[in-house]
């Protein structure tokens, strides 16, 4: 057994044990860890997009404009700096409503954006990759691509929401709805086994790095 | 003197194939100008060569840079695009194609380009099949929602963790404990987020008729401005402006593992009556549920994500499972464009589903009686992008 004499160990292993801490109840020492996690976190980001964000795309690119006299690449960088700096406004009681235009700006853009990448990777390959395209009856996986064809259309009855769950609908949907059980069950047994193997990470860190118990 | 150069010269040609060619390079079509692809006549004598090496001649620039190789002698394309060497649309770049020998030594260049620029296209025409999937998509919301708006009623079947919200915002109300809604951990690009922010309105606004109070942590400031915006607005639809608290809205902070923590003691704290997780969550989608759990919550979950799905299965009350989160914010409002929204869903996923059916046997007939894979490729041509 050899003790870490590393003040960082140490001071790692004190903040993994307040932080499962909480599995026995709150307490004062989670307290603690919790607000100094926020509070780190919070400033880490601050100084991330203070350097990365405020500087590298707005700062910088308005200085070499100015100095290009790039009349447009100016523009192109002030249009959004005061498109984001009307979030600002939330702080005035009066004109907290300027608010509003950046969020439509926000939410208009995102919807926008995600619709192609939307429609290409939860439409079209994975329509592709159901499709048969070939049946062996002596491959096994040819069977398994009719199973994930019937899985398919079955789970896609389940979530038809304008036809009434019974009959024909109702029972296809119920096989349907085992499908996706089956699914989760194999992708929660697969997380927890990372989740373990975590776990795993950490003991070894308190039991290793920190304590020396196991080599 | 002059007979022995150019009689060495033909024995160089005779003996070793010529080593110059024509380098050709065309622009890449359907991009926005940041690609190149470069062609090149492969030497007779392909045998000495273990690979080419692709220079590239920048404008104002006296070298030329390294931009990539080819380690296959016998393949004469190379596509220029490698963000560490970025193109310029409109710039003219001139290249030279270096061949190396087994010996690591570069021999005599094959030549050099003209000098050509990268053009970029205004459509991308390798994603003609995205643009009629969305025109339909959009004449089909078009056509129900005209529909809804006629008046005429459209059904949507019982979603079992929406009927449940009106009885755990009761409860939230009958204990006097706050209701606690975490939309997410995503951005506002995530469609989950959007779903998230649409429920986050008619559940706002029945806390504010029972005059309960709502907790809602957020990760991304951009999320938590707008969510902010949406909960005053329901207090104000409810008629109970003067009830908003506008702390019950804050921001926590980026780091997924700290807002975590933070939320996680806010339920111990608090003790929340009623837990709603919707939206995008990730791996403390079972840290979160599993906390509210333990105080006794009742927690109504839904995300599209399918790998946390499980958790919240395992660890809520009620789950949302994937687009029955999209669905949702119309069984709740009855809002006639919502409604209107999840038919033309349902439409589209009818298609999908006829589509797959009928490809898949159209498919296994070609190759089964008449053993071509000619229909596979037109499959293939239609949903690859």
């Amino acid at each position: 057994m050899s003790i870490s004499t590393n003040l960082w160990v140490w001071l790692a292993a004190f903040l993994t044990l307040t932080i499962y801490s909480f599995l026995y109840k709150d307490n004062i020492m989670y307290k603690f860890a919790e607000h100094l996690f926020v509070g780190a976190s919070v400033g880490w980001s601050i100084a991330i997009i203070w350097h990365l964000t405020v500087f590298q795309y707005i700062i910088d690119p308005i200085k070499e404009a100015v100095l290009n006299k790039d009349v447009l690449g100016f523009i192109l960088v002030l249009v959004p700096t005061i498109i984001g700096l009307m979030y600002f406004s939330r702080f005035s009681r009066s004109k907290g409503w300027i608010a509003r235009w950046p969020i439509a700006v926000t939410m208009g853009y995102y919807t926008g954006i995600s619709i192609t990448p939307s429609i290409e990777t939860n439409i079209f390959k994975q329509v592709e990759g159901t499709i048969l395209t070939s049946f062996n009856p002596g491959s096994l996986g040819s069977w398994w691509a009719l199973l994930l064809l019937v899985g398919v259309v079955t789970t896609l009855f389940y979530f038809f929401f304008s036809v009434k769950h019974a009959g024909f609908v109702g029972r296809t949907a119920k096989v349907g709805i085992w499908f996706v059980m089956i699914a989760f069950g194999a992708s929660f047994g697969y997380t927890v086994m990372a989740r373990v193997s975590l776990l795993i990470g950490r003991i070894q860190f308190l039991l290793h790095d920190w304590l020396g118990i196991i080599k | 003197m002059k007979f022995l150069t150019l009689f060495g010269i033909l024995f160089l040609i005779i003996q070793g194939g010529s080593l110059y060619s024509e380098i050709v390079v065309e622009d890449v079509p359907n991009d926005a100008g940041e690609a190149l692809m470069i062609t090149w006549d492969l030497p007779d004598d392909v045998g000495n060569i273990s690979m080419y090496r692709i220079y590239r001649l920048d404008p104002g620039a006296e070298d030329y840079i390294l931009v990539g190789k080819v380690e296959n002698p016998n393949v004469n394309v190379f596509v220029d695009h490698d963000p560490r060497y970025p193109l310029h649309a409109g710039t003219e770049f001139v290249y030279k194609i270096v061949p190396v020998d087994f010996s690591q030594n570069e021999v005599e260049s094959l030549g050099t380009s003209l000098a050509v620029s990268p053009v970029a296209q205004l459509f991308n025409f390798n994603k003609v099949n995205s643009l009629i999937a969305t025109l339909f998509v959009f004449a089909a919301l078009i056509f129900f929602l005209n529909y809804a708006k006629t008046g005429k009623g459209l059904f949507i079947r019982k979603i079992a963790g929406l009927d449940a919200l009106d009885e755990a915002v009761g409860r939230a109300t009958e204990m006097g404990k706050p209701v606690l809604y975490v939309p997410g951990l995503s951005t506002m690009s995530d469609v989950a987020t959007i779903a998230s922010i649409n429920i986050l309105g008619p559940v706002a606004k029945k806390v504010a008729e029972y005059e309960t109070k709502i907790l809602v942590p957020n990760r991304d400031p951009i999320v938590y401005t707008i969510v902010h915006e949406v909960v005053k607005e329901s207090y104000l639809e409810a008629g109970r402006p003067d009830a908003f608290d506008t702390d019950q809205v804050f921001f926590v902070s980026q780091q997924q593992f700290a807002f975590v923590a933070a939320v996680n003691g806010l339920m111990m704290r608090e003790k929340p009556a009623t837990n709603l997780f919707l939206g995008m969550f990730w791996a403390e989608s079972l840290l979160m549920a599993e906390t509210g759990n333990i105080t006794g919550a009742i927690q109504i979950a839904g995300t599209d994500s399918v790998t946390q799905l499980p958790f919240f299965i395992t660890a809520c009350d009620y789950t949302l499972i994937g687009e029955e989160l999209y669905a949702a914010s119309a069984y709740l409002s009855r809002d006639p464009i919502l409604v209107g929204s999840v038919k033309a869903q349902d439409l589209e996923k009818a298609i999908i589903l006829f589509l797959m059916i009928a490809c898949s046997i159209i498919s296994l007939i070609a190759v089964l009686a008449f053993n071509t894979y000619a229909f596979n490729q037109v499959i293939s041509a239609i949903f690859s992008f």
